[in-house]
């Protein structure tokens, strides 16, 4: 995997889990003996904002920022959140996001506007958009915290690491109480088709 | 091949400390250097501890340090300033064990009140500066800095920023050196900084300097990476890894070591490149020193002095290229919030009711500044609440009764008590409201004094509030519990009405760290009357259609705070729904 190159930005709002998705991806790219980067949002920041991951990976890494323009993938746990982080994207880049609407307040007092097309905005920006159906999701139903595993399945084979692999990481990574529905909500996205 | 892991700059700068032998870890918590500790303290065999506030912190490091331990003694860049002045004289004494002091920017203030560039405050007290790079830099310079401690004699700088301390990269590990204090030797005129000894002492630091130079000028930590002539690039810290990102053809000096600054190398690496560039986050700290060497360099007037660096930003200034192809668009911000069932909020909302003036402070709560509540007149620094709040009322003795001054627990105790001290002994009308929620909760909820834990939850003694305020010479001190909205008005009615010293203590513990909720509460719709007045509480979990108001169930916490400010009595909880 010489000269490879996959950067990676994980969005969402503070709390739902980005910071676990970028170390399992990290984990799986180790293991192919590439090296990683990642930064993270913490702080003031967390309090329900909008926090962001950057992951890099590749043969050889400097900054652990991806440069706007540059992200290969965009996963994001919500719609406001794809469409705010989509700068980062590059013109032949993917974007996957779940279907989620989490209001932030300036919407929920009323004095600003859900984008009600932000997923057809995002479709037109990006060069393929693959829209997690939430509310079909069946292990989301079990526990609503395993989003990050759906999007991971959903993104596993799009990068040229083996899927065992991925799972295996999952098995280290994730407290063994957990496992079951976390090894679930992963296989969901593997086998998952958008229309 | 060693073992390698992957590591956040703090991880691998606690890795660092344990492979150098420290013994003593001590810290103010403070984004984004706070797990730095956290991480140390899971080592075996280091005293760690969460001191009151920095300048403690870095005292209780000279301590250790001078009875011969090796010491890391970590803060936010603000702290520096807190401690700076055990910092400056510290530099006189020098050390016993070595210490290394680290000091977390934050360019871009993700979760600061400024900006600052702490490399000033090494300079002030004539200190080295290291500025490591990535996850193993971070590691590596800690073991070189304790080396330097000793060798030198002298305090050394160890300055992180949020992307050196946030992100994760790959770090080799090595093997612990052995943890064996030095012996300690009384030394008075090495230690005890009156003024006969200081003098002795002053000419040593500037011949320290001196040698420093010449160490730096040879340091593995300072390197050229030739490239092309046309251009070479003076960096330090993470700007290092942009520049290499943007311009992979450039020649590059890198300083690892950057104070002081190393004049012969600069000299050479300028000799050999067409044009000179300094990219350096923050303040033209080198690109100064660069110029005063009557070297021709371009820096600040091509770069902010404000705000993060990046790779797009480099190859914007310097090869004219666009940044990115999608164009950001105009959408709703996501802000930081008072979590619901935040027992911050009910404080906010009373306050603003009731039009006082509120002079802030540093924590959780400063987010009531924000809108909705909009309920803050100032906040500066922690502990600053106290001293404006009393420097208000008098200049303008019409504000007493209608000023109080907000402060957390754990800011109280790092730089609250003194002010305090001021409002009393100036007899001066000043109500304070103390938001005692048992935590640090900002930073994440470290311990402090008043929780009665250590770092380690281990049970200490508790300072007791009420009993530390009376001591101090308040008469007037109630507590008050902040979901008893009617009683919090009461009490602080009373308490701005008394025209003396008084204390309100609000507490209630942070529901993050206890877990604490109860079941959710619901709109009854036929009773709503759309007035929206539990929108003004800012709660994340309440919305508003444009008619009516609604509760969202997975959000909400059941703290109660709506159904109490509702007059039509039209929020409950679901459980009592339908009856
Ligand atoms: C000198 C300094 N040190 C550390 C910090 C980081 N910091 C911001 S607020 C805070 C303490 C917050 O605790 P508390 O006052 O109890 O309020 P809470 O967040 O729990 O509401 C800390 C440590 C800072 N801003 N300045």
């Amino acid at each position: 995997m010489n000269n490879c190159k996959y950067d990676l930005l994980i969005a969402g709002a503070g709390g739902q889990g980005t910071i676990l998705a970028s170390k399992i991806i990290s984990r799986v790219a180790l293991a192919q003996d590439l090296e990683v980067k990642t930064a993270e949002t913490h702080g003031m920041a967390q309090r329900g904002g909008s926090v962001v991951t950057h992951v890099r990976i590749g043969s050889r890494v400097y900054s652990p920022l991806i440069p706007l323009g540059d992200a290969d993938f965009l996963l994001s746990f919500e719609q406001l959140e794809a469409l705010r982080w989509l700068p980062y994207l590059s013109s032949r880049g993917t974007v996957i996001t779940a279907d989620l609407v989490m209001e932030p307040l300036p919407v929920l007092t009323g004095r600003e506007e859900y984008p009600a097309d932000a997923l057809e905005q995002i479709k037109k920006a990006a060069h393929r958009t693959i829209v997690l159906d939430t509310g079909q999701a069946e292990p989301l139903r079990r526990n609503p915290r395993v989003l990050n595993m759906i999007l991971l399945g959903i993104l596993c084979p799009l990068l040229p690491f083996p899927r065992e692999c991925w799972e295996e990481v999952i098995r280290e990574t994730v407290p063994p109480r957990l496992l079951e529905i976390n090894q679930a909500a992963f296989r969901y996205g593997l086998e998952y088709k958008a229309d | 091949m060693s073992a390698k892991e992957i590591m956040t700059g703090n991880e691998a700068i606690a890795r660092g400390a344990y492979e150098a032998g420290v013994t003593v870890g001590t810290a103010y918590p403070g984004t984004p250097s706070t797990e730095i500790l956290e991480t140390l303290a899971r080592y075996k065999g280091i005293h760690c501890n969460w001191s009151v506030n920095e300048k403690v912190a870095l005292e209780v490091g000279i301590g250790a340090s001078l009875a011969g331990a090796r010491v890391i003694t970590c803060m936010k860049h603000v702290g520096v300033n807190v401690a700076a002045d055990p910092l400056v004289t510290f530099s006189y004494t020098g050390v016993g064990g070595g210490l290394v002091l680290v000091a977390a920017d934050d360019p871009g203030m993700h979760s600061s009140q400024n900006e600052q560039d702490s490399r000033h405050l090494a300079r002030l007290a004539k200190i080295p500066v290291l500025e490591p790079a990535d996850s193993q830099e971070a590691k590596d310079f800690v073991l070189y800095a304790l080396e330097l401690s000793e060798r030198f004699d002298t305090p050394v700088l160890l300055r992180s920023s949020t992307r050196i301390s946030h992100s994760r990269g790959l770090v080799a590990l090595g093997e612990p050196l052995p943890r064996e204090p030095k012996e300690y030797v009384k030394n008075a005129p090495k230690y005890v900084m009156l003024p006969a000894y200081a003098r002795r002492r002053h000419p040593l630091v500037e011949a320290r300097l001196q040698a420093l130079q010449e160490e730096a000028e040879k340091s593995p930590l300072n390197r050229i990476e030739a490239g092309s002539p046309e251009l070479g690039v003076v960096c330090s810290g993470v700007a290092y890894q942009y520049v290499k990102e943007a311009l992979p053809d450039a020649s590059v000096l890198k300083l690892g070591f950057s104070y002081p600054l190393p004049a012969g190398l600069v000299r050479r690496f300028a000799a050999a490149v067409k044009r000179l560039l300094v990219v350096e986050e923050l303040d033209p700290f080198m690109e100064e020193q660069i110029r005063a060497l009557g070297l021709e360099v371009t820096g600040k007037e091509l770069f902010p002095a404000v705000g993060e660096y990046s790779t797009e930003l480099i190859r914007e200034k310097v090869r004219g290229e666009s940044r990115g192809t999608i164009p950001p668009r105009e959408i709703p911000s996501r802000p930081p919030l008072l979590c619901p069932g935040c027992s911050h909020r009910g404080v906010f909302y009373v306050l603003k009711q009731l039009k006082v003036h509120v002079m802030g402070d540093i924590g959780c709560y400063t987010l009531a500044a924000t809108p909705p509540l909009e309920a803050m007149d100032s906040c500066i620094c922690m502990g600053a609440s106290i001293g404006t709040a009393l420097g208000m009322v008098l200049a303008k003795p019409e504000l007493a009764g209608r000023t109080v001054a907000v402060i957390g627990d754990s800011t109280f105790l790092h730089s609250g008590i003194t002010p305090l001290i001021d409002v009393v002994y100036n007899a001066a009308p000043v109500t304070v409201l103390i938001l005692d929620n048992g935590t640090t909760a900002m930073t994440g909820h470290q311990a402090h004094p008043g929780t009665g834990f250590t770092l380690q939850g281990k049970k200490v003694p508790a300072v007791d509030l009420e009993a530390l305020c009376r001591a101090v010479g308040v008469r007037r001190v109630a507590v008050v519990d902040p979901f008893q909205l009617d009683r919090l008005r009461q009490t602080l009615k009373e308490e701005l009405a008394a025209g003396e010293p008084s204390v309100i203590i609000a507490r209630h513990p942070c529901p993050l760290l206890t877990r604490e909720s109860s079941p959710p509460l619901a709109v009854k719709e036929d009773k709503c009357n759309g007035c929206r007045l539990c929108l003004r509480l800012g709660c994340p979990a309440i919305s508003f259609d444009g008619k009516k108001a609604a509760v969202n169930p997975s959000l909400c916490n059941g703290c109660g705070l709506c159904a109490q400010v509702c007059r039509q009595q039209a929020i409950i909880p679901v459980s009592e729904e339908g009856r």
